[in-house]
């Protein structure tokens, strides 16, 4: 009942949203122009977060109380997101996700490990939440052009700079990926190579998803569908498909 | 490649109707995904994928259908696993959400065209010196629930702030080991070198929740070991707070676990000397969408004694509401 309720008001908010941002000049404008003010002003980080906060609430909290009151109660998104920490690619603008619309993990190059409790815990952690708990219907792995994380996994060790500590041990996640292309590849420049890892790593973390037994079980019963992503903001493209594995009947041997 | 428009796909987006059946491979993965056995997998699976392309240009969408591969091989399971469900391969299967399936791909086409046109094009020159490379000023550590997304709550735009997002918005301490909040960490700081690290926790916080529910520090789920980092953040709420209800000291906690993930950020040596040399300044938040507040406070680290003690002093407390 709250779930439905909380889906009308989904889609109440985003009708109001799209009618109203014609309406009012504050809430209309530009972003840019409120970055810290003057283009050669001193940057105030203070004073940006400040003023973002203050933006949010008074063009969308303030104006839409009942739908903020009912999503204070509880959250029922319909999609766990995994994007990349990059600074350009956040899900909330390009794909215009609303408060309470997406559970989202955000880390390094979009990456799911395999199941692994102690390893991994983090990440497991956010799939569990999501999908046992919140009983989100869509996984949705986005990933993205120039990514460094992806970058760095093509180039080291063969460019012979020194290993960084943390981040070469998360992207060995997506070694697999690279070694695919790589293989499948070889005759590319690196350049071309790495926009190929890049949708290779999602298809590889759709993978990983179906090693956690909860996403399995849920595809399986088909209340989860998995989804990857690729937004490309070079030439302002987006893709998107579909995971559809297919399970054949146990045969007791 | 044969093109369709948009209206012949509309309908259903997996649907194999005939028209469709012209359409190749498209090239832009080369091989067909194969699935690779790991070492966890609890049972093998063959799979054969559909690809349901949507490339979404300017004032276009194409559509592409590949039909999945037809044959498929058995593998025997490893454990029974139960999954009697044979899922379709050239039929179409309706799938949850996905009563909502075909109005999703519409949905997410439809916002990202949205996008596209409002926001890209319209600032096209900043998108086109943001996609040669960014210099967010911001890394921002936020919770991954669904309700406080800093893009949404803090406005930040494209090519502002760096963030990564978990449960209950944690940052594990250097020695616990890399991790994918320490590896965004390692590449924000000494590569994108941020002049902000912004941990923000919220109101009703399932992780935190989670956290101070636990019976034991053994445990069976990934939540647990993962919010198990914030052990020190419970300790002292329940050592101040103990004399408070049940949700009282989760709000408590909420905050402390940010001040921990503060104090945690200065056990990595290429934060602390930075912070030292007043090239990174660290902040603490807390969100409140019941009330919709903000509290807001930076680590005072000159004014800290940390040698002697886990308290920290703070500066520019602010209170927006």
């Amino acid at each position: 009942m709250a779930k439905q309720y909380t889906e009308g008001l989904i889609s109440g908010l985003k009708k109001h949203l799209s009618d109203k941002e014609e309406q009012d000049d504050s809430c209309q404008k530009l972003p840019l122009e409120l970055l810290g003010g003057e283009p050669n002003a001193c940057y105030d980080p203070v004073e940006r977060i400040k003023n973002g906060f203050i933006r949010f609430k008074t063009c969308k909290f303030d104006k839409y109380p009942e739908y903020f009151q009912e999503l204070a109660e509880g959250q029922h998104p319909k999609f766990l997101v995994f994007a990349c920490s990059d600074s350009r690619v956040s899900p909330s603008h390009v794909l215009d996700f609303q408060p309470g619309e997406a559970f989202m993990v955000r880390n390094i190059a979009n990456l799911v490990p395999h199941f692994d409790q102690l390893r991994y815990s983090g990440v497991g952690a956010t799939i569990e939440y999501a999908v046992s708990n919140l009983k989100v219907e869509n996984i949705l792995v986005i990933g993205h052009s120039r990514c460094g994380g992806i970058e760095r996994l093509m180039s080291f060790p063969e460019n012979g700079s020194a290993p960084y500590d943390f981040i070469d041990e998360w992207m060995k996640i997506a070694l697999p990926a690279k070694l695919k292309v790589k293989a499948e590849h070889n005759c590319l420049s690196l350049e071309e190579q790495i926009p190929l890892c890049e949708r290779e790593a999602v298809n590889l973390s759709l993978v990983n998803l179906l090693t956690y037994p909860y996403v399995q079980k849920a595809v399986a019963n088909k209340t989860l569908a998995l989804r990857g992503g690729y937004y490309d903001f070079v030439k302002g493209k987006f893709e998107l498909w579909q995971l559809s594995p297919e399970v054949t009947p146990v045969i007791i041997i | 490649m044969a093109i369709l428009a948009p209206t012949s796909l509309s309908k259903h987006p997996l649907s194999s109707s005939s028209t469709l059946s012209q359409l190749t491979t498209p090239t832009i993965f080369g091989s067909k995904l194969k699935l690779r056995e790991t070492e966890q997998t609890r049972f093998s699976l063959s799979t054969s994928f559909k690809y349901i392309f949507f490339l979404l240009d300017f004032s276009k969408a194409y559509c592409f259908l590949v039909r999945s591969n037809p044959g498929f091989r058995l593998m025997a399971s490893k454990e029974p696993v139960g999954m009697t469900t044979k899922l379709g391969s050239d039929k179409i299967e309706t799938e949850v959400g996905v009563e909502n399936g075909c109005d999703l791909f519409d949905e997410m086409k439809h916002r990202f065209l949205s996008f596209k046109k409002q926001k890209f094009m319209e600032n096209l020159e900043h998108y086109q010196n943001l996609s040669n490379g960014q210099a967010p000023k911001f890394m921002v550590i936020a919770c991954a629930d669904s309700r406080v997304c800093p893009s949404n709550i803090l406005g930040f735009q494209p090519g502002e702030a760096f963030i990564v997002r978990n449960v209950a918005n944690m940052v594990p301490p250097c020695e616990s080991g890399p991790s994918e909040t320490n590896a965004a960490l390692e590449f924000a700081v000494n590569s994108l070198q941020v002049e902000n690290i912004l941990v923000i926790g919220h109101s009703r916080c399932g992780g935190i929740r989670a956290l101070m529910s636990m019976e034991a520090e053994a445990d069976s789920s990934f939540i647990q070991n993962w919010v198990v980092v914030g052990k020190n953040a419970r300790l002292n709420t329940k050592s101040a707070a103990h004399n408070l209800s049940f949700e009282h000291q989760c709000r408590h906690c909420e905050k402390e676990s940010v001040n921990c993930s503060l104090l945690n950020l200065l056990t990595y040596p290429w934060i602390e000397e930075k912070v030292k040399k007043g090239t990174l300044s660290l902040h603490g938040g807390y969100y409140d969408f019941i009330d919709c507040t903000l509290e807001k406070w930076t680590l005072d680290y000159e004014g800290s004694n940390l040698k002697e003690s886990d308290k920290f002093a703070v500066r520019n407390q602010s209170f927006w509401c």
